[in-house]
């Protein structure tokens, strides 16, 4: 099954990277862009058919390896 | 003191570590990541570099080596443990030092020597300096802005000036205990008049001199 996880920063930590970028599109006149964060999306092919199971796994993932529970939140989606 | 020196693939500061711990007396061996037995050894280092190629995470992928289950349980009987740069990244993601780090505040490779100020001498790294002694050591770091939430790491190294945006100036911190140590600049390449300072022996001396543990 596919999975997508998305990545965000906690607003409470910085995103020096976002902040570049958002005074990139300010120089060229998208002055109306307010906020830019750099999040994560990692797609994964994953073996199984039971999408309450899956997600379990892929959640499992993210709680051990694929997000720091430090600086990071993360959202699993599965398509089904 | 006779240290382990974790290679995990992509480090590339192993061979200096080895070269400034053996050069003040100490004695280091490299141990390859996958190795599981650092018995007979009285504490640990993980030198910098760019382990398993930082992907994902500085950090995240080493943490999970065979060998850091054995650094965790040395940590945990009060071994010195010492990450320097990558490997204090390495240290933040395996949870034995509080934080994690994000990239510099300007986003620039940080490649000069820094000055840094010892404000707590009660850890591995810091034993044998004086409070308030400045050290110039040089950083050579990307990723080197710590973050700590909880507010549980000790700093016991600050920068002078603010290179990196590092949470209360951190070059340096400790676990409660002061046993594990990350820092972030490199004491092992200022070992020798030679390559433009001398100021990390004292740091590299007071991880050599750290009570060692019972076996």
């Amino acid at each position: 099954m596919r999975v997508t996880v998305t990545i965000d920063r906690r607003p409470e930590i910085a995103d020096p990277e976002g902040t570049t970028v958002k005074k990139a599109l300010h120089e060229l006149g998208f002055t109306e862009t307010t906020s830019v964060r750099m999040d994560r999306v990692i797609h994964l092919d994953v073996d199984g058919d039971d999408p309450v199971r899956v997600k379990a796994r892929v959640e499992a993932m993210c709680h051990q390896l694929l997000a720091n529970p430090v600086l990071e939140d993360f959202v699993v989606e599965v398509e089904t | 003191m006779r240290a382990a020196v974790v290679v995990f693939p992509g480090v590339n500061c192993e061979h200096d570590v080895v070269h400034a711990l053996t050069a003040l007396g100490g004695e280091a061996e490299l141990v390859w990541h996958r190795d599981t037995d650092l018995s007979g050894f009285d504490g640990v280092v993980l030198p910098g570099g760019f382990a398993h190629g930082d992907a994902l995470r500085t950090g995240a992928i080493a943490r999970f080596s065979p060998a850091m289950r054995e650094v965790a349980r040395l940590a945990s009987v009060g071994a010195p443990v010492l990450g320097i740069c990558n490997g204090w990244q390495i240290l933040c993601e395996s949870g034995l030092i509080p934080g994690a780090h994000i990239a510099n505040r300007d986003l620039s490779f940080i490649c000069r020597f820094v000055e840094v100020e010892v404000v707590d001498t009660n850890s591995i790294l810091t034993r044998y300096a004086e409070p308030g002694q400045r050290l110039r050591i040089p950083l050579n770091s990307y990723e080197g802005s710590w973050v700590d939430p909880s507010g549980a790491g000790r700093v016991v190294l600050r920068y002078v000036d603010d290179p990196n945006g590092s949470q209360d100036r951190a070059a340096a911190v400790a676990n409660a205990a002061g046993n594990v140590v990350g820092v972030m600049p490199h004491p092992e390449r200022a070992t020798d008049e030679l390559v433009g300072s001398t100021d990390g022996q004292v740091l590299l001396e007071s991880f050599l001199r750290a009570a060692p543990v019972p076996a």
